[in-house]
Formats: C-alpha cells, sequence, structure tokens
C-alpha cells in the first residue's frame, strides 16, 4: 500500500513537471493546439472541394472525427523525444539513482502526455462545433466515441514511451516524426479507403487508427461509416481490440526495458 | 575495517559483449574524503560509478556503499548516495529552485520542506540571484552547481562526481571545485572520476589510476609523483641553439620541449643535482632564461603508469 501511494504521488510530481513547463513555455501547447486545427481547415476548406464520402453526406462531418484520431497519433513523437530527451541529458540515471518509486517515472510521463492529448483535444472539438461538425447520436454513444479516442492515445503513449526508452539515435525520432502523415494517411482518416486502390485500401482499412475512427463516425452518427469488409464491419469492437493488444504488448515491455536499464 | 569506508569495492567485474569494461575493479574511499579515480576514455570510470550508484548491475565481485550492498539493498544505498552524471541533469525548463523543489518531492520530503530546503541550497550554492531564472539560461559553471544541489538534497553520505568539469570553463571549472570542496567540509565522501589530472591533483585526497577496467596504480597524489623516481629540473634556454648544447650536456635522459625551449631532466638527490647542473651548464657557457627544480606533474605519473596521454 506505501508502495503504491508513493508510486502515485512521485509520479505526481513527474507530471506536474510537465505541468509546470506549459506555464513557462506555453508556445509548445498553443502549437500543438493550433496545428491539428489547421490541418483541419486545410482539408475542410482547400482540399474538401474535391472529396466526396460515399454514401453521400457532409466531408467536414466526415473529416472532424479523423482529425480526433490523428490527434491521437500527432502526440507520438512527444512521447518518444521527451523520454529520449531525459535519458539522454541524464535525467533519467538522476531519478534511478534516487530513492522514489521506479515505475512513478513512466506513470508520470504517461498521465502528463495524456492530458495534454485531452487539450488537443478539446481545442480541437471546438474548432469541429465551429466548422459544422455535430454527434448526431444519444449522449452515451457520444462519450463511448470520446472513450475509444482516450484509449487508442494511452495505447500510442506506451508505444510512444518503449520507442524512447528503445531508441538511441536522433534518426529514429527524425523516422518517427515523418512517418507520422504517412501512416495517418493510410487510413481512413481523411478519405474513404473504398476510394483507394484496392490493397491499399485493405492496408487502411487495417491501420488501428481506422477502426477507432469508424467507430466514433458510427457511433457519433456521422456520414460515411462502414464499408462492406469485415474490418469495417466491425469498427466498435475492433477499436477496443486494437488499442488494447498495443497495450498488451507495450506496456509490459516499456516497463520491462525501464526495469532492464540496469544491464 | 570495511564498515569505516564510505566506498569499498572488491574484484568488480562487469561485460558488455565482448568488451569487459570492469576486470577485478578494486577501491576502497575512506570516510570523509576525495578519492580521486583517474584514467583514460574507456578505462572503465563511469562503468565502476554507475555500478557503485546502482544504475548498473555488475556481473562478479561486490561492493559496499555507506554501509550497504549495492546489489542486495539498493534502496538503501540510494537513500545515502548523491550522482552527479557526465551532464547536468536538470530540467532545462524548469528554475533553479523549481528544480530542486521537484527533486526534494521526489526524495519525500513533502511541499514545504522541499521548498525550504531548495532556498537553503541555493543558498550554498551561490545561486540565490538565479533562483527564478529557467535552468537553461545558466552558465555552465551554475548549471553544474545546480546539478550538484540536486544531489545534495538529502545531505548524502556519499556523493559520486562522474567528470564533473568536463566541457567546462575554468571559470566554470573552480566554481564547481570550490562547492566540492564546501561538501566535503561538511563530511561527505566523494568518489570523483575526472581526465583532468590537476583536478584530481586539486581535490583528491587519495588517487586510483584506472586502466583497462582495474586499478594499476593507488596512493596519495605526492606517492604517485614519487613512484616516478623523484625531482627533475627544468632548465629554460633563450634560443633554439643553446637548447641543442644545453641538450648535450645534461645527458640522455633529457626531455626536450622544442617550442618552449626547455629541457627536463629526472634527478634523485634534489638538491646536490640541482647545483651540478648549474655548474655544468655554466661552465658550458649556456645563457639559461630560467632554472627550477620541481616534482612531477600528474601527467608525467600517468603517461608512464599507463602508456597513453590523459585525455
Amino acid at each position: 500500500m506505501i508502495a503504491l501511494r508513493w508510486t502515485l504521488v512521485d509520479g505526481w510530481t513527474i507530471t506536474r513537471r510537465t505541468l509546470i513547463h506549459w506555464v513557462r513555455e506555453p508556445a509548445p501547447v498553443i502549437f500543438g493546439l493550433l496545428f491539428p486545427i489547421l490541418i483541419a481547415l486545410m482539408f475542410a476548406y482547400l482540399l474538401g472541394g474535391a472529396m466526396t464520402v460515399p454514401g453521400g453526406g457532409d466531408y467536414r462531418e466526415f473529416l472532424i472525427p479523423g482529425m480526433f484520431g490523428m490527434n491521437m497519433l500527432f502526440g507520438l513523437s512527444a512521447t518518444m523525444i521527451a523520454v529520449r530527451t531525459d535519458a539522454e541529458r541524464g535525467v533519467t540515471d538522476r531519478f534511478r539513482s534516487m530513492p522514489m518509486a521506479g515505475p512513478a517515472v513512466l506513470l508520470g510521463r504517461s498521465v502528463a502526455d495524456m492530458l495534454n492529448s485531452l487539450l488537443m483535444l478539446a481545442g480541437l472539438i471546438v474548432a469541429g462545433l465551429a466548422m459544422g461538425w455535430r454527434p448526431h447520436n444519444s449522449l452515451g454513444e457520444t462519450v463511448l466515441a470520446f472513450l475509444l479516442l482516450v484509449l487508442l492515445r494511452f495505447a500510442l503513449v506506451w508505444l510512444g514511451i518503449y520507442l524512447g526508452l528503445v531508441a538511441t539515435s536522433p534518426a529514429a525520432t527524425t523516422a518517427l516524426q515523418t512517418l507520422e502523415f504517412p501512416v495517418g494517411f493510410l487510413s481512413n482518416l481523411f478519405v474513404a479507403p473504398s476510394t483507394m486502390p484496392s490493397w491499399l485500401g485493405t492496408i487502411s482499412e487495417w491501420n488501428p487508427l481506422s477502426s477507432t475512427v469508424a467507430a466514433t463516425r458510427e457511433l457519433f452518427g456521422t456520414p460515411g461509416m462502414g464499408g462492406e469488409s469485415w474490418i469495417a464491419q466491425h469498427a466498435v469492437p475492433m477499436a477496443f481490440a486494437w488499442p488494447l493488444l498495443l497495450l498488451a504488448v507495450f506496456f509490459p515491455l516499456a516497463v520491462r526495458r525501464y526495469r532492464r536499464l540496469s544491464r | 575495517m570495511a564498515d569505516q569506508l564510505a566506498v569499498h569495492a572488491e574484484g568488480l567485474r562487469k561485460r558488455y559483449g565482448d568488451h569487459q569494461a570492469l576486470d577485478g575493479f578494486d577501491l576502497a574511499v575512506g570516510q570523509g574524503t576525495v578519492c580521486g579515480l583517474l584514467g583514460p576514455n574507456g578505462a572503465g570510470k563511469t562503468t565502476a560509478v554507475r555500478i557503485l550508484a546502482t544504475l548498473l548491475r555488475h556481473d562478479g565481485g561486490h561492493a559496499v556503499v555507506a554501509g550497504f550492498d549495492v546489489a542486495k539493498q539498493p534502496i538503501e544505498v540510494k537513500k545515502k548516495i548523491g550522482l552527479v552524471g557526465q551532464q547536468a541533469a536538470v530540467d532545462e525548463i524548469l528554475t533553479g529552485r523549481q528544480n530542486l523543489e521537484m527533486f526534494g518531492r521526489l526524495f519525500h520530503l513533502g511541499a514545504r520542506r522541499a521548498r525550504a530546503r531548495a532556498d537553503e541550497l541555493l543558498e550554498q550554492f551561490g545561486l540565490t540571484d538565479a533562483k527564478d531564472r529557467a535552468a537553461k539560461t545558466y552558465s555552465g559553471g551554475m548549471r553544474r552547481r545546480l546539478d550538484i544541489a540536486a544531489s545534495m538534497i538529502l545531505a548524502p553520505a556519499v556523493l559520486f562526481l562522474d567528470e564533473p568539469t568536463t566541457g567546462l570553463d575554468p571559470r566554470g571549472r573552480s566554481e564547481v571545485w570550490d562547492a566540492v570542496r564546501t561538501m566535503v567540509d561538511e563530511g561527505t565522501s566523494v568518489l570523483l572520476t575526472t581526465q583532468y589530472l590537476d583536478e584530481a591533483d586539486q581535490l583528491a585526497d587519495r588517487i586510483s589510476v584506472i586502466d583497462h577496467g582495474r586499478v594499476i596504480a593507488e596512493g596519495t597524489p605526492d606517492q604517485l609523483k614519487s613512484r616516478l623516481g623523484g625531482d627533475r629540473i627544468d632548465v629554460m634556454v633563450h634560443e633554439q641553439a643553446e637548447l641543442v648544447r644545453a641538450t648535450r650536456v645534461l645527458g640522455g635522459q633529457a626531455e626536450v620541449d622544442e617550442d618552449r625551449l626547455l629541457i627536463s631532466v629526472p634527478v634523485r638527490d634534489r638538491v646536490a643535482a640541482f647545483t651540478e647542473v648549474a655548474k655544468a651548464l655554466e661552465q658550458a657557457n649556456i645563457d639559461m632564461a630560467d632554472i627550477a627544480l620541481r616534482r612531477p606533474t600528474l601527467d608525467e605519473v600517468f603517461l608512464t603508469l599507463t602508456g597513453k596521454e590523459a585525455a
């Protein structure tokens, strides 16, 4: 019990450190808030005229849940960089040389990044509402849709922590940052997979992001849901399955990797 | 006996793949003393410190720090040590005070005591004026002092300093040296690794020279210097031609530094040799710019022991 208490207290101290960063240097947070909104505006108003949603419907309403999903992906490299930087600067070693609760460092990091992504999501919801997106179904379904997004983000945070602990070269960080957009595009986030060459469409549908976004479109009742394939038909269960699978793999790997820094 | 030592390592081994980083490493640091661990890059200094500071597990041998076994009682060891690694491990965005407060909380001092301790340490390390500035605006020496202050929050019995002045300018180095002396005065035992011989000479009571993962010489700075065969006489002349003639007079053991017009000879009997050399040079009509009797530098000791130039 005492160990758990210190894990929470120390974890909060680590999270608090990030919150102090936001106050002292708000620019990255503001930029992080504006960037997805900018992308949304770009797609909605510059490219949106050329887009058609299969089965009809407003492209902007189709786009916004996709942007929510993209926003969950955007934090991945930020998490990795934060973990990497602490290791490189010796801050991780300092934490490890202290009699603090061991798992607290990772716990604090994950909570801080979750708070960050919730803030970004809130900004994007406001922008989405302003652009004409609305949840059309019950409050329960709407809440479940957001919970699925948060679950995906939580899984990606642990993937990011793991990558930050194993990737030792700056090139790996750059690679991940560069890959965020292609991985985002190779999905149903911006366009329906049915409009792509069939093999690419299949890959896009099996992108874990697609399941979450398809599920949220279904739950929000926004256009562009579904598709004929099995994966598209089972969007909501897969929106649970994918993140839980990622977590089942990368949470233990990250914790193990952190413990094994002493090898 | 072992109980009275701040750090006691026996036969430590650590292997990374094919590389034997530590190969039977022995070390004893007396309480309240400063031990300098001196060695070239890759000699195993950092590996030794990381094992003693519980960051790394060793493959063989055993080590006791502040009375606790590093492998079996790591938590107890962590409560007794401070670690200052090769880089200043502070948060760049937080202010000096916020950094110390954060580390104080992680040492489980509680919010109020963490703040009070932060203010005390800022005062002690001369950072009070800069306490509300982000650490990234600090000079190298200030950042290092903040780093050392963070390691001193619990007033640890043993402090590990891994190359604390690497990359600092001379002013930053002397700031750090002062900070280390302050802590030693308060009774902290220090293990300091360094590639700078003058740093070990300045700070350390005893020096262990490490190469290829084991200690190859140990003693006080004076003892290590005498191992090189005692004293040296340096003769400086005015011009190149005289350098050649003087070298001929002083014999085969002389080392010549052509740029500085300096000849250095090892001697056994200090005073007699000095008179003899001065007389011989005078008889050969050599016009000396300077002549001096001195102890060998640690650089010379180091070169003799390891066959490598330091740093």
